[in-house]
């Protein structure tokens, strides 16, 4: 018998995320400890972290308040009264021997997130039609572990407890994704969402961001959900993308070839990109959750959650929606400039220090991410003062050009002082040492060159040294005009005001006629 | 001056301090001389801290001589249970697993007792990590009861019993999860409160089940007892399970009697088998009450029976939990040599937790277990909300509820060490109190024909210690057992 490979369109991908987002909260979550990202090891600990016999936990507030923050953005229910359990289990990097964790009563239950449709996902697409809605399982508190380190040349292995306890916030999707695209997009959106509300620096590289999935294929067309397995350590869009798309193609494969997926944790090794099996079933962890007894329930009053509601931030979708409204924005444009916070504050600065939204929208979109973009940089830390006291690097990583100097560019333009085409070479200087616009342009000598004899005595000269081209022009070639204004331009080196060449020539060049 | 100084008690003590007709260091020589005199025998201390307890007593002089800050507890030498932690001093659970540790923070109460200027004789013996009913589950020896050498001082605070008891300390702190202060104290003949859980910080207690934990007194005596609560009650910021609801002066109102005072007697406390000394003594006990005024009534607490079973299940999983710190990672014993982690942890354990530790970490983890999580462990909290029910009805009819503290005086050395089930029957009294989380003192109420102690455990409503004291205070003021030395 022969039986032809049915095509890859008849499996349905399903997707679920966890996403774990390091809370930007300055203390850890059950104690005083930092939660300063570097530190050297075990300086920012003290015994409750420790897990020191005989000590008690204590709630962060503004924890639960960041939870409550993220609840309230995707339209969850936020729970009057949540509980935090123990989750029980042995490892050197957790102090308690136990993680203090939600279980039964989460603090976030239900919501959505609203995402891009595939077709519309890629970086510069225009952003159109409607939004998918991912549904949102819950959000619950918990602390994180320590590090367990094994590679120190010492054939030992250390543990750094400094992350042990800092607070976590896991956001657990409904398997609403159908693709890895998807979920790329997913997470860009609710990291974005974390950024916005300032409570998570979104970082993904330093762990702050992380992301757990769990995927399954089914015949299309299939309700019902199949065995599905869990990836972990995919902690960059990237690596997300890759091992998702191997686990669908393995997944694939298995059940082509007649087998069937085992419910199993496994780890995506991104140098050789594909994952290995970490745990099986059988090995799962019993956890022996019970309710944390050295805690209270966490009260959520009506009056604090409408309290935080009011301070919460515009959010990315109503800031697109204000961008194209109050500015005349395309939904394009909107959706670049409101890619991040910072960006969006970036150039609602740039307005208020007098630039014309188009402009702005045009130079930010065209020339700032093309040169930040160049370097893998993005702007970052003004938005939220928690962010940059959180990153520790408030300044170093601003662009050099601030929203008032590039305003001020703008100003130069449209004085005349310099061309549109000038400019840009001002620019990439003012990006480069983050002089000021009419510094470089004093220094550089690139003030526009508008006055009639000086400008006069050039174009004698060009028209001089063009005979063949002035005959031919004067014969009704007035295309030629660009070659006399192309000579001009290179003669001042650019400066000229090419309006006032144009004009000059005309006159000049006499009417062009038959 | 011809008492000897170590019989004091606290406010004896504290009246002559205040007057300066003693001196601090002076009373804790004479306890000092009183420890190296008995405690040989009796080993109610696992450690001594003589050079700290000594220039705790010097500064206590000096705060005396200069009249600033004296405070009842200034200069008064007390004994603390070995799952305090104390900055600076051992502090073992009495268990190998955590020999030679050293916290580097006081506990709550340790901190308060130290800024009224308490003096620490030292660290109690006790079952290890307070699972017991008799000391005898120490890794460090047995404590003997100061009344008979013969027989045990009761536990899991046994230690701060037989010292109070024997006079080797002022006054002690123990810690009560399902009777380990009263049945002691009911064992060595003194008073032991177990206040409201959520009254007094748990801050620094070394946890065996968080839920019903609570450090209290032992004393000489009902106003010592209200002594040391107006130093350790009240709330703590780093315990979020303590109550931020207010502490009255527990000796205000000591001296009011208890004309009026419905006294419940639960027909679920006097059952078939116990011992006729026991009951004979605590319905004598209920008399002289009344005879002072106070009116019986009858109450009945209908969910009494499963209280041992409820206690089994939810104290051994919240232990299971709170003793998987001790891993042998970050402090305490640690196996040599490890093949691998597992075998550090596996090697760890097993050397270092004692048999009924690990009995009740076994039982404990098992009733946690998925699959058998709602039959035990759910069931249990629903049945300890039942039990709690009880209480709130009885005391609708009753001010407080008296009963025997224990079903028999301190049984012998030895005699139940084989039979757990036995053992754990030594609480059946006092557990139902610990699940409910009211406030229960124990306190003499007579002798057995042996010459045993009994105790009378008076029960009261959350956060009601004052009525419980009042009636304890009148009841001693109406009989003599608590002036009968021990042998």
């Amino acid at each position: 018998m022969t039986a032809t490979a049915p095509p890859r369109s008849a499996y349905e991908t399903v997707i679920g995320l966890e996403v774990h987002a390091q809370l930007l909260t300055r203390s850890k979550m059950f104690c005083g400890c930092a939660t300063a990202f570097g530190a050297e090891p075990n300086t920012q600990v003290c015994p409750i972290c420790l897990g020191m016999p005989g000590v008690l936990p204590v709630v962060n507030k503004r924890a639960v308040e960041f939870a409550v923050r993220l609840g309230l953005a995707v339209h969850a229910t936020i729970a009057a009264s949540s509980r935090f359990a123990r989750k029980n289990y042995f490892y050197p990097d957790l102090p308690k021997g136990y993680q203090i964790s939600q279980y039964e009563l989460p603090i976030c239950e239900g919501g959505w997130l609203d995402i891009a449709r595939e077709a519309t996902i890629e970086r510069h697409a225009r952003t159109e039609g409607a939004p998918k809605r991912i549904r949102l399982t819950r959000a619950h508190l918990e602390e994180d572990a320590g590090k367990n380190l094994h590679d120190l040349g010492d054939g030992a292995s250390h543990v750094d407890l400094n992350r042990a306890g800092t607070p976590l916030l896991e956001i657990v999707s409904e398997p609403d994704l159908r693709s890895a695209d998807e979920a790329v997009a997913y997470l860009k959106a609710l990291r974005e969402l974390v950024v916005y509300l300032g409570i998570c620096d979104g970082n993904m590289e330093e762990g702050s961001f992380r992301c757990d999935a769990n995927v399954s294929i089914r015949p299309a067309g299939d309700e019902m959900l199949s065995t599905r397995v869990e990836l972990k350590n995919i902690n960059s869009f990237r690596y997300v993308k890759r091992a998702i798309e191997y686990e669908v193609e393995r997944q694939i494969g298995v059940v082509e070839d007649g087998g069937r997926i085992v419910l199993e944790t496994r780890l995506f090794d991104p140098q050789r990109g594909v994952s290995v099996t970490m745990r099986s079933k059988e090995a799962a962890h019993d956890y022996r959750y019970f309710p944390e007894p050295d805690l209270v329930p966490i009260a959520a009053p009506a009056a604090w959650i409408v309290e935080i509601r009011a301070a919460l931030p515009e959010l990315p979708e109503a800031k697109r929606a204000r961008f194209a409204a109050d500015y005349g924005l395309s939904a394009y444009d909107a959706t670049v400039l409101t890619g991040s916070r910072a960006l969006a504050d970036y150039f609602e600065a740039t307005l208020r220090h007098g630039a014309p939204p188009k402009t702005a929208a045009n130079w930010i979109m065209g020339e700032l991410l093309a040169l930040l973009n160049a370097e893998g940089a993005e702007i970052a830390g003004r938005g939220d003062p928690a962010l940059a006291i959180a990153t520790g690097r408030e300044e170093s990583a601003l662009c050099r050009v601030t929203p008032k100097s590039l305003a001020a560019l703008f100003a130069l333009i449209d004085a005349g002082t310099i061309s549109g085409k000038i400019a840009k070479t001002v620019f990439e200087e003012m990006y480069r040492t983050g002089a000021e616009a009419d510094a470089v342009v004093a220094a550089k000598g690139l003030t526009q060159v508008s006055d009639a004899g000086e400008l006069a005595a050039v174009i004698d000269q060009v028209i001089a040294d063009s005979p063949k081209e002035l005959a031919q022009y004067r014969a009704g070639k007035d295309k030629l005009l660009g070659h006399f204004v192309g000579q001009v331009m290179k003669r001042t080196q650019g400066k000229a005001n090419p309006a006032k060449v144009n004009e000059l020539l005309k006159a000049r060049l006499g009417a062009p006629s038959v | 001056m011809t008492t000897d100084l170590w019989t004091l008690t606290i406010r004896e003590a504290h009246e002559l301090l205040k007057t300066r007709a003693i001196g601090a260091r002076e009373l804790l020589d004479a306890v000092e001389a009183r420890v190296a005199a008995v405690d040989g025998e009796i080993h109610a201390y696992l450690t001594l801290c003589r050079e700290a307890a000594r220039a705790q007593a010097d500064a206590a002089d000096r705060r005396l001589r200069n009249g600033e800050g004296v405070t009842p507890l200034t200069g008064i030498p007390i004994a603390l249970k070995d799952n305090l932690c104390t900055t600076g001093v051992k502090t073992t659970c009495a268990s190998k697993i955590l020999e030679g540790f050293i916290p580097p923070y006081d506990a709550t109460v340790v901190e308060r007792l130290r800024a009224q200027g308490a003096v620490f004789v030292g660290k109690t013996n006790m079952d290890e990590f307070a699972m017991g009913s008799s000391t005898e589950n120490s890794a460090f020896g047995v404590t003997r009861n100061p009344w008979d050498r013969t027989r045990i001082p009761g536990g899991s605070s046994g230690g701060s019993a037989a010292a109070v008891a024997a006079d080797e300390c002022a006054g002690a702190l123990g810690s009560d999860t399902g009777g380990s202060i009263r049945q002691p104290a009911a064992c060595c003949g003194v008073t032991g409160l177990k206040p409201t859980y959520g009254r007094v910080s748990r801050y620094g207690l070394v946890a065996f089940a968080s839920s019903l934990d609570q450090i209290g007194p032992l004393t000489k005596d009902v106003t010592d007892c209200a002594l040391l609560m107006n130093a350790i009650a009240g709330h703590d910021p780093l315990d979020s399970t303590s109550a931020d609801v207010a502490c009255p002066d527990f000796t205000a109102g000591l001296g009011r009697g208890v004309r009026g005072l419905r006294v419940g007697v639960p027909k679920e406390y006097f059952i078939a088998g116990m011992d006729r000394s026991v009951e004979d003594a605590v319905k004598a006990a209920i008399a002289a009450l009344e005879r002072e005024g106070a009116i019986p009534v009858d109450v009945s607490l209908p969910h009494t029976e499963y209280a041992v079973a409820v206690y089994y299940l939810l104290a051994t999983a919240e232990a299971s939990s709170n003793l998987a710190r001790y891993d042998g990672v970050r402090y305490g014993h640690r196996a040599k040599a490890p093949a691998d982690l597992i075998d550090l942890y596996v090697r760890s354990r097993a050397e270092g937790f004692g048999p009924e530790v690990k009995r009740r970490i076994m039982l404990g983890t098992y009733a946690l277990s998925s699959g058998y999580y709602d039959a035990y462990y759910a069931k249990a909290q629903r049945v300890r909300t039942l039990i709690k029910r009880d209480f709130d009805r009885a005391f609708e009819r009753a001010d407080v509820i008296a009963t025997p503290t224990a079903p028999t005086p301190a049984f012998r050395l030895g005699e139940k060490t084989q039979d757990p089930l036995q053992m754990y029957l030594s609480d059946i009294f006092t557990i139902s109190v610990n699940l409910a989380g009211v406030p229960a003192l124990s306190m003499p109420c007579g002798f057995s024909p042996e010459g045993l102690p009994i105790g009378l455990q008076l029960i009261g409503k959350t956060f009601d210690e004052e009525t419980v004291l009042r009636a304890a205070f009148a009841y001693e003021q109406a009989t003599t057992w608590r002036t009968r030395p021990p042998r």
